[in-house]
């Protein structure tokens, strides 16, 4: 087999893109390493470009490229369901910070439905990008249930959701240091509550406190938005 | 390992079957991660276990390596959303600036508030490890 067909036979593989999405992380890791962890440097975002310049060099379909990548998605799951440990763990942390919580909680999910919505409405954006924008601080999964129940695109929501978790995690240190906060618990429900799972990676990332209130505003909001989104919907987007 | 691992699917299993099921508003992971912390609590009476040994037991050293890398499980759903890019162009404009402004207000109301209400109720403040 010369070179060139083994080649096309090996990117039709689950195997070789399982491995070019661990291989791009590595990468995309080691440069935010170098960088001491600066969150301009987000390792998603590099491995993401990685994977999808060298998917359109080889001319790969995501579909094959998903067949291998599948693996590393659906560890999703079992991670969100891991954050039970770190969160029993601190438990007498987060009882303690209940009464803040339910606040936050709260105007934080309002706040990210209405200003995103107010800001493209007020640009003249249509009002299938309005709806498919209203849920995009929340989890991919339930953010695209929410967008499909009202008559958005979910395909867009899901774009609009990991660019809001990618410029979450870039933007929350730098915000939370300019702001003088330095609760890690608040820091990390902030960055959950605005940017999901990415924000929960990033917030990890920055401190165990952090990272285990993100997981908790994460969780608190996927069951919060899909309530509130069609209720104040209909006063922005008419 | 594979205990860990179990434990950790089993919880998903239970949480799916319930948001299924029951119809309940939370995806199933979400439900699966309360169920495996009142679990945890529920055996932590039964057999009490030291936050050390749990960190060090097969469900905490499975949930510490899957969450150490949890920036990589984003990748094979971030790659998918690359090719809706051209959908973003056609507002590309309103929708960044939506973004953008949306998620500092987002993240400055949260923690303005979490503060605030915590400051207000007398909490201290709780600076993490």
């Amino acid at each position: 087999m010369n070179s060139f067909r083994l080649w096309v036979y090996l990117q039709t593989t689950p195997l070789f893109w399982l491995t070019a999405t661990l291989a791009a992380f590595l990468i995309a890791d080691g440069l935010a390493r170098l960088a001491r962890r600066n969150p301009l440097v987000n390792p998603v975002l590099i491995s993401i470009a990685l994977v999808a310049t060298l998917l359109r060099l080889s001319g790969t379909d995501y579909q094959t490229y998903f067949n291998g990548a599948q693996f590393v998605h659906f560890l999703l799951g079992p991670a969100t369901v891991a954050l039970a440990i770190p969160l029993y763990r601190n438990l007498a942390l987060v009882r303690r910070n209940l009464a803040p919580m339910a606040a936050a909680l709260t105007v934080g999910a309002v706040i990210a439905i209405l200003s995103s919505v107010a800001v493209a409405a007020a640009l003249g954006a249509p009002r299938v990008v309005l709806i498919s924008l209203a849920p995009k601080s929340v989890t991919a999964g339930v953010a695209m249930a929410v967008s499909e129940g009202l008559g958005g695109l979910p395909p867009l929501t899901a774009a609009l959701v990991i660019a809001t978790g990618i410029i979450g995690a870039i933007v929350v240190t730098p915000m939370m240091n300019a702001l003088g906060i330095r609760d890690y618990a608040a820091r990390g429900f902030a960055a959950g509550l605005a940017s999901h799972g990415i924000g929960t990676a990033r917030a990890f990332m920055v401190d165990p406190v952090a990272g285990v209130f993100a997981g908790i505003a994460m969780g608190l909001n996927a069951v919060v938005t899909p309530i509130v989104v069609p209720l104040i919907l209909p006063f922005l987007a008419p | 390992m594979v205990r860990g691992f179990f434990w950790l699917l089993a919880c998903q299993l239970a949480g799916e079957a319930m948001a299924r099921g029951l119809g309940l508003p939370a995806p199933g992971p979400v439900i699966g991660l309360a169920l495996m912390t009142l679990g945890l609590a529920l055996w932590n009476r039964l057999y009490p276990i030291s936050d050390s040994e749990l960190a060090e037991s097969e469900v905490g050293r499975a949930s510490t390596g899957l969450l150490g890398s949890l920036s990589l499980l984003f990748v094979p759903a971030g790659v998918g959303v690359v090719q809706y890019f051209g959908l973003l162009r056609e507002h590309g404009v309103a929708l960044a600036l939506a973004l953008v402004i949306s998620t500092v207000l987002t993240l400055a109301a949260t923690v303005g508030v979490f503060v605030g209400v915590k400051r207000w109720i007398g909490a201290g403040e709780d600076r993490g490890a």
